[in-house]
């Protein structure tokens, strides 16, 4: 069944018994379709984007876009450009070290694409349900600064260096204020794991969703956001291809299909800082009308081998997948209003605002709890109006399949066997 | 009977196959020849690997592959000469140690290992080789008297791991991963395989030792490691401080009156 391959146990079980012992080609069989579906969202989500992009900048500058590749609105406009960069010339600059040069677009690829590995896409969805999710997260998405420096450094051409250069010193200074602000709403959650975070966020948008937890999770939001935009180098932030002035920053020398991997590794960054966002401060899968989602997450122990299961984590991967497209938006949409900041000012909005404001933030998120429970011994109106907070509610299981609910009751019979 | 029917004619369609190819001079007639003895020793190279590692786990093949690709890279970092091929085989060895941590479920540390030393030192590494290059590209050549000492240090090194390594009893831990383990140790154990090393780690941090009976004499006394962790932590920042000290402009007093300094 079609359904159990998202499950890891069930694969790992079903080529276990057709291979024996031997439960290592099972691993590899599980890793490869869980990297196929994602490598599959990872490269149709930039093509999405991409076309995204042209049209809403077309929009906001009174223009049409791409109006003729495929047809209506030029759909295929982006799929028409990649086949045009697949069949450029592979061209290596003679004064650039040729290893560097042409590793460094793959080291900025697979980064970004580990990202996507503890990213939950609906319930329980995930290639890898790390219990340090977030932490894994932005500890691969900060690879993605290597490979670009290298770049830089390794096309032999002082644009490239000077772009090179900028990233370095932006993402290094970028990257504290982002972890500090994504450890606000953690504080308020008690978890890293994304799935744990989605869950406890179930019922009415007001209260649960962790954005509105509490006054500083709420702020934390757009912090986060504005030092993400600056995290995946897009405008205003986009120093580091600054075309008014360094030609193309550190891409300058690069062309064809190693051009298009940072591209891509750029538009999926966006998604992968917007999923983060969606986790940690919208609400994660769930819709945030508490009916809706409840009746959502009953049907989905009813009905016979976890077919509606399967169709509700599937109407939760359309929502989270909006959620994460509409940040992705207002990232675009702010690209194509604000104007461009000189590197001085990248660096002063980072080091003297964004950073003692999310340290103000993560410290204000910490007292709050030790405040709001000793203001409010006993019942408090927040509780009689709204519900129990986060860090008293207790997460509903996972709820289970047939086959899973099987499986969990298996080892316990052989058990009381015994 | 089968098994071994089967082996020996692959065996020989194998051999005749190289026998043609190697005997037959005109070359468009090498095809088929070349064609039997890929296609044989691929099947014969498939099974029998697929028979010799038969009890070869995931996790051994991986440990392997991340183990050779650590290996690998600190060899290049010691083997090449520009500082920042040199930046970037440190990249490779120091990112399949944090394959090998994932890969024994400490993901905590494997994440640590990346962040702090692949997304942080070595980031460092490269952006302060760039700020100071002179040349485009900068190599480092190493005397004689380098050689020597660094064949000192590191043969000392490798004589302290490899006592460490054989002064381990490996035999009681592969009793204890068959399943055998201690009461003590069973809670532990379960949250290493799980790869929820996360909770007790942060418990630990704070004195809380589910797994250690902390009335008996001898085990640890339930302070935790919270007080030594911000010690260590302060000390850093006051080395930031200093260095940011040491490292700041200094502003040039003008002698001369009516001029404003730069």
């Amino acid at each position: 069944m079609i359904f159990a391959l998202f499950s890891y146990d069930s694969i790992s079980d079903f080529v276990d018994s057709m291979m024996g012992s031997w439960a290592a080609w099972a691993w590899v069989v599980v890793a490869l379709i869980h990297a196929v579906i994602i490598i599959h969202f990872f490269a149709v989500a930039p093509l999405f984007y991409i076309w995204l992009e042209r049209k809403v900048s077309g929009r906001i500058q009174d223009r049409l876009g791409p109006t003729r590749v495929g047809g209506k609105f030029g759909w295929l406009q982006t799929l028409a450009d990649g086949l045009k960069l697949i069949q450029k010339e592979d061209l290596c600059p003679q004064s650039a070290d040729q290893l560097m040069f042409r590793i460094s677009p793959y080291i900025v690829f697979v980064a970004t694409f580990g990202a996507f590995i503890v990213l939950p896409f609906s319930n329980g969805w995930v290639a890898q349900n790390l219990e340090i999710g977030i932490f894994f997260m932005l500890a691969v998405m900060s690879l993605e600064v290597i490979g670009i420096i290298l770049a830089g450094y390794s096309s032999g051409s002082k644009w490239a260096l000077f772009g090179g250069m900028r990233e370095a010193a932006q993402m290094v200074s970028y990257e504290i204020p982002m972890a500090i602000c994504a450890l606000v709403p953690i504080v308020a959650a008690g978890s890293l794991n994304f799935v744990e975070i989605g869950r406890m966020q179930s019922g009415w948008f007001f209260p649960n969703w962790l954005m509105f937890n509490n006054p500083f999770t709420f702020l934390a939001f757009f912090v986060y956001f504005t030092v993400a935009t600056a995290s995946v180098k897009r405008a205003p932030f986009d120093l580091a291809e600054a075309e008014s002035e360094l030609v193309a920053g550190f891409h300058t020398e690069y062309s064809g299909i190693r051009w298009s991997y940072f591209f891509m590794a750029e538009y999926a960054g966006m998604f992968a800082v917007s999923g983060i966002a969606v986790f940690l401060f919208l609400g994660g899968w769930y819709t945030g009308i508490g009916p809706l989602d409840a009746s959502l997450v009953s049907l989905q122990s009813v009905g016979p081998y976890g077919i509606l299961s399967y169709i509700v984590n599937l109407i939760f991967m359309v929502v989270f997948i909006t959620k994460g497209c509409l940040l992705v938006f207002l990232q675009i949409w702010i690209r194509w209003t604000f104007p461009r900041l000189r590197i001085d000012q990248v660096m002063m909005t980072c080091l003297k605002y964004l950073l003692p404001m999310s340290c103000a933030l993560f410290l204000g998120a910490v007292l709050w709890p030790l405040l709001y429970y000793s203001v409010s011994s006993g019942e408090s109106p927040r509780t009689k109006w709204f519900g129990e907070p986060l860090y008293d509610k207790v997460i509903a299981a996972e709820p289970a399949s047939a086959e899973q609910a099987a499986r969990q009751s298996a080892p316990q019979l052989a058990k009381g066997e015994r | 009977m089968a098994t071994n029917f089967f082996f020996w004619l692959l065996l020989v369609v194998a051999i005749a196959g190289l026998a043609g190819l190697l005997l037959v001079r005109d070359a468009s007639r090498r095809t088929p020849w070349l064609a039997a003895f890929l296609v044989s020793f691929g099947v014969l190279a498939v099974w029998q690997s697929a028979v010799m590692f038969k009890d070869t786990t995931a996790s051994q093949v991986l440990f392997s592959l991340f183990g050779a690709a650590v290996c690998f890279g600190a060899l290049g970092v010691v083997l090449s000469q520009n500082v920042v091929r040199m930046a970037f085989w440190l990249i490779v060895s120091l990112g399949s140690t944090s394959g090998l941590f994932f890969l024994l479920n400490a993901d905590f540390v494997g994440a640590v290992q990346l962040l702090v030393y692949v997304g942080g030192t070595l980031v460092l590494l490269i952006f302060g080789v760039m700020l100071t290059a002179s040349g485009p590209y900068v190599t480092m050549k190493t005397s004689p008297t380098e050689w020597v000492a660094a064949a000192v240090v590191s043969s000392l090194l490798l004589g302290l791991i490899l006592v460490s390594a054989f002064g381990v009893d490996w035999q009681a831990v592969d009793y204890a991963e068959a399943g055998n383990t201690t009461t003590q140790d069973a809670s532990a154990g379960s949250s290493v395989q799980e790869g929820t090393t996360l909770r007790p780690l942060g418990w630990a941090l704070l004195g809380l030792r589910p797994d250690k009976d902390l009335q008996k004499p001898g085990e640890p006394s339930g302070v935790g490691y919270l007080l030594p962790f911000e010690i260590v932590s302060v000390h850093l920042l006051v080395v930031l401080i200093g260095a940011a000290y040491l490292a700041r402009a200094k502003r040039r007093v003008d002698q001369t009156p009516g001029t404003t300094a730069l």
